[in-house]
């Protein structure tokens, strides 16, 4: 004898069915089946950055630009003149760093990168930004206020360091040098690269930590 | 109120969602294609963040990705995808995902 259960069908129902993605999972489906269908696009294009970019690129790029920094002068020259062309000795020139710039800190400078329009950043360098570098309040907050936001870092600065505050833009990216931590006298690269954080390259750590 | 990096906290994925990483990858995509310029995505992204923050949105990684869907959705416009067809092919994909059975590949 057969009986109709509506909620047990409908559980059925939605179970048997694929698992329906959110609201803007379907929007940004529909304007990707889009753009492929008319050219705009290729699918592996889209496929290979999500690759890159979700698993691979990461701010370990930019720690072994910043330790060759520091075991090598000449390089070191380099990357302040010419940051976009000198990242290209290690392969990793693309993604939005055409044009980068190096700043490095000093004992009595520090740098703090933002974005204030949006949130430009050297993603071939750095990989994908953090959340809180993409936020309005850092947006915001970075250059009206950058000791109290580096404070919260817990960057305690001297009142007699001065801090330069870098808003990069579409045209104009920038990756920090931090100082060479004191004890790492005569340390390989890819140890000391090991030491070099991605918050340190955007300003909002200083002091690195010896390991 | 921000806060240092914890160095215990493992590294997770990068994207909450695979929909953010594709809405970036096609912004990336399209600026080499020419469709627009590095400088049109800029601006696009940054009106459709203060429209967001003017709007009371919350200041989260959920606020800032619908920007940047917007401002993506509002830039291919201008390469012919025009709104009354990503609507239809919205309505075409959850109608699609509705009928397919849990398991099989999801097709038009």
């Amino acid at each position: 004898m057969s009986s109709y259960d509506g909620k047990k069908l409908g559980a059925l129902h939605r179970h048997l069915h694929a698992h329906m993605p959110s609201d803007p999972a379907l929007r940004v489906k529909a304007l990707e089946s889009l753009a492929i269908e008319k050219g705009l696009v290729a699918q592996e294009t889209i496929d290979t950055w999500v690759e890159m970019y979700s698993e691979k690129v990461g701010p370990k790029r930019g720690a072994q630009v910043v330790a060759r920094s520091w075991t090598d002068p000449a390089f070191r020259e380099r990357l302040l003149d010419d940051a976009g062309q000198a990242i290209k000795e290690f392969g990793f020139e693309g993604h939005a760093t055409e044009h980068l710039r190096a700043v490095e800190n000093t004992p009595d400078t520090h740098n703090l990168v933002v974005c204030t329009l949006c949130s430009c950043y050297p993603f071939a360098v750095l990989g994908m930004s953090p959340i809180w570098y993409r936020s309005a309040a850092y947006r915001a907050r970075a250059v009206k206020d950058p000791r109290k936001v580096l404070e919260e870092f817990d960057v305690a600065l001297n009142d007699d360091i001065k801090i330069h505050v870098w808003d990069s833009t579409a045209e104009l990216r920038y990756l920090v040098i931090p100082e060479r931590p004191d004890g790492t006298e005569g340390w390989e690269e890819d140890r000391l690269a090991s030491l070099v954080t991605r918050n340190a390259m955007i300003g909002t750590q200083r002091d690195l930590k010896v390991t | 109120m921000f806060a240092p990096d914890d160095p215990l906290k493992p590294p997770g994925n990068r994207f909450s969602e695979p929909w953010q990483a594709t809405i970036l990858a096609m912004a990336t995509a399209m600026i080499r294609e020419g469709h627009f310029s590095q400088d049109d995505w800029a601006h696009a992204l940054g009106a459709a963040l203060k429209q967001a923050e003017d709007n009371g949105q919350p200041d989260t990684e959920e606020t800032y990705f619908l920007a940047a869907l917007s401002a993506l959705e509002s830039l291919s416009e201008t390469s012919g995808i025009a709104a009354k067809d990503r609507s239809a092919r919205k309505t075409a994909w959850g109608n699609a995902y509705r009928r397919t059975p849990h398991g099989q590949p999801v097709n038009l």
